[in-house]
């Protein structure tokens, strides 16, 4: 293992391979580790243990913020700051406030979704000892790679690598930090 | 990167895969089974490869059209909208045609890259990302008409819920106001999903960037997206809740585009169905403006097989779908003016707008309507038009699709008109009735918003994947992992 080593990384060809490979590093008991895929392969999060996103919360709390908002701003600006009588109709009716709450229902909750998207996976992040590594450049064009890191309580220099060659990889290289 | 491209199939000729029966089996979604780094070289070439001399004709026509988009706002708002063809008592001219025209437009790419999604119809990643770019581009150019016509445009922000110096508030309980909200959100969720959706793209351009420029712009804008697969987990259930956001969003934005005219008490106007069937109406110039654009496009950029015959066939049979829901709600609009009894819709359905000069008009003893010919234009194009596409050998045919899809869009075209100038034209007061032809202004002003909306989309051609690599990778057997060209063993299991 070179002394700045971030990650051990292997290469795979098909999809199956890949899941499989995956089943047994989730299997042997590695924490730190993924899979890097150029699109995302059915299967995949129950072969690595993943559980539910949790994106679906953050965009909850988006829409619900988005609905309040729009009952509120419209409640305040037409009932009570700036009061015109209407039509003869009640200040505040949350018939016509609907629709624009609605949007706005729609407007929070999809940046919830995406924010909270970015926010889980901790991106942006612009460097990445993996984007540096040229061969993970095939990681968005047609190569699968599991990378386990240096880090992981169960890493061991040795039986990492042939736990990887095991499962089939034919390209086996470590990452620098 | 074309020595990574190596064909599985090549690899595993022996492979039998065991399929359907032959009459159950699908064409599939990419053509002449290419591999998933086939995928990648095809589309991101597009951008990589030579500026087609093709490309820098239209980019030229279509940037002087938009020189002559803002020339037309610069001339708007020095004089004042005078110089358009709106007088009493028809005020809504073309820029509320217009306004609707483009912001329909856009509802197909929502359509697909939402509904069809929900819907697990596989078929929609070769063309969501071009129909939603097609969707952000229509509402910018829809978004124009509302602020000009207006005039005092340099009062337009009077319609956000912002503080001014008369500490008045907009009043929301006009559909005006929920326009507003409708379009703006419409326009910013479209922003998201479509940028969304970019990111694992940008970074497939970002790997295979050469030149530094590149290397730094895509690099910034994927966020430095790695492909892990605890981010697509995440990723996907962002992409499914926007999806099932857009729905929603994209079923409202119509409806209350609808509600401008149906909530106030004009003939013509004053109906209920005209939610549905503004939506039913979008969803179909939407798919005739994707036609028009992506029938040429696949043929120029050599994108064959990824946007296949069956996509296009796929298309044309939306396009008699929601074409067919048009003509009926054409129809329900006549049976309701006949059964309400009411003789200002009658008269403002069969003397105002069907009655022509040959056959209807005479058999009823009543005068042509004086815009006969812009209704009738509207039921052949949007009634008689959309039921060639039951035909296999009219969908399979590109020119005739590509014909047939501009006929589309200028049918939708003349519903607007028909809806707004025959309605205003002859109103309740017979003195008062005039006869509207837009100003050489108003055409130009069209006509220059399609320069606008070209001119982002070629920009768009050239500088971002038009075609969503990462998810037309996941519908290719090669993706699956429990079918055999994925690399699964005999019997699925990988």
């Amino acid at each position: 293992m070179p002394a700045k080593a971030y990650a051990i990384m292997a290469e795979f060809e098909t999809p199956a391979a890949t899941l499989h490979a995956a089943e047994k590093v989730y299997a042997a008991g590695f924490r730190n580790w993924d899979v890097f895929t150029p699109f995302p392969i059915h299967g995949m999060d129950r072969a690595m243990g993943i559980k539910n996103s949790k994106v679906g919360w953050f965009s909850f709390i988006g829409g619900c913020t988005g609905y309040t908002t729009g009952m509120l701003m419209i409640w305040f600006m037409n009932a009570v700051d700036y009061r015109i009588v209407i039509g003869g109709k009640p200040m505040f009716s949350p018939f016509a406030a609907f629709p624009p709450s609605y949007e706005l229902t729609i407007l929070f909750g999809s940046f919830g979704a995406l924010l909270g998207m970015l926010f889980l996976n901790r991106l942006p992040r612009l460097h990445h000892p993996l984007l540096k590594n040229r061969r993970f450049a095939l990681a968005t064009h047609d190569r699968f790679f599991v990378v386990i890191e240096t880090c992981d309580a169960k890493f061991s220099d040795y039986e990492t690598r042939r736990l990887l060659e095991s499962l089939g990889s034919r390209h086996i290289e470590w990452v620098e930090e | 990167m074309a020595e990574s491209t190596t064909s599985l199939l090549a690899e595993q000729p022996d492979l039998h895969v065991q399929g359907p029966p032959a009459q159950l089996e699908r064409v599939p979604l990419v053509s002449n089974n290419r591999s998933l780094g086939w995928i990648s070289d095809r589309i991101a070439g597009v951008i990589e490869g030579e500026t087609p001399g093709w490309w820098k004709i239209c980019f030229a026509i279509s940037f002087t059209f938009m020189t002559l988009c803002f020339a037309m706002i610069l001339y708007l708002m020095s004089t004042g909208v005078g110089v358009w063809g709106n007088q009493h008592p028809v005020m809504w001219g073309w820029a509320i045609i217009n306004f609707v025209w483009w912001i329909g437009i856009g509802h197909a790419g929502t359509l697909i890259s939402a509904i069809l999604f929900l819907l697990r119809q596989r078929w929609r990643t070769s063309i969501n990302r071009a129909a939603e770019a097609m969707t952000i581009f229509a509402v910018m150019c829809a978004g124009i008409f509302p602020l000009i016509h207006i005039g005092r445009i340099w009062f337009g922000w009077w319609l956000f819920p912002i503080p001014n110096s008369q500490s008045i508030w907009p009043q929301f309980r006009s559909p005006l106001m929920w326009d507003v909200f409708a379009v703006s959100t419409y326009f910013t969720v479209s922003v998201l999903f479509w940028y969304m959706g970019l990111i694992p793209d940008l970074a497939v351009m970002r790997d295979r960037a050469k030149t530094k420029i590149r290397k730094f712009g895509y690099g910034l804008f994927s966020l430095g997206w790695t492909g892990s697969n605890r981010h697509w987990s995440n990723y996907e259930k962002a992409y499914l809740i926007l999806a099932g956001l857009s729905t929603p969003l994209v079923l409202s934005v119509h409806s209350i585009v609808s509600l401008d005219f149906s909530v106030s008490q004009l003939p013509g106007w004053h109906t209920t169905i005209f939610p549905p069937y503004f939506v039913a109406g979008a969803v179909y110039s939407g798919f005739g403006m994707v036609l028009t654009l992506l029938v040429p496009l696949r043929r120029l950029l050599k994108l064959e097989d990824i946007i296949t015959v069956r996509h296009v066939e796929l298309m044309c049979k939306v396009t008699l779908a929601t074409g067919s829901i048009v003509g009926y709600a054409y129809a329900m609009e006549f049976f309701i003016a006949w059964y309400s009894g009411n003789p200002y819709e009658k008269f403002l359905f069969f003397q105002n707008r069907a009655a022509d000069p040959f056959i209807i008009g005479p058999l009823m003893h009543i005068k042509p309507a004086p815009y006969w010919w812009a209704f009738w234009t509207m039921v052949t194009c949007n009634v008689i038009v959309p039921q060639f596409f039951w035909f296999k050998k009219i969908r399979t045919s590109m020119f005739i699709v590509f014909f047939l899809s501009i006929l589309v869009n200028i049918g939708m075209w003349f519903e607007r008109f028909v809806i707004v100038i025959t309605s205003l034209q002859r109103e309740f007061l017979p003195s008062n009735w005039s006869y509207y032809s837009p100003t050489p202004v108003d055409i130009l002003q069209y006509l220059g918003t399609f320069g606008l909306f070209f001119t982002f989309f070629l920009l768009f051609l050239r500088y971002v994947p038009l075609i969503a690599i990462a998810e037309v990778k996941g519908v290719t057997p090669q993706a699956d992992p429990h079918h055999p060209l994925g690399g699964a063993k005999p019997g699925g299991k990988h």
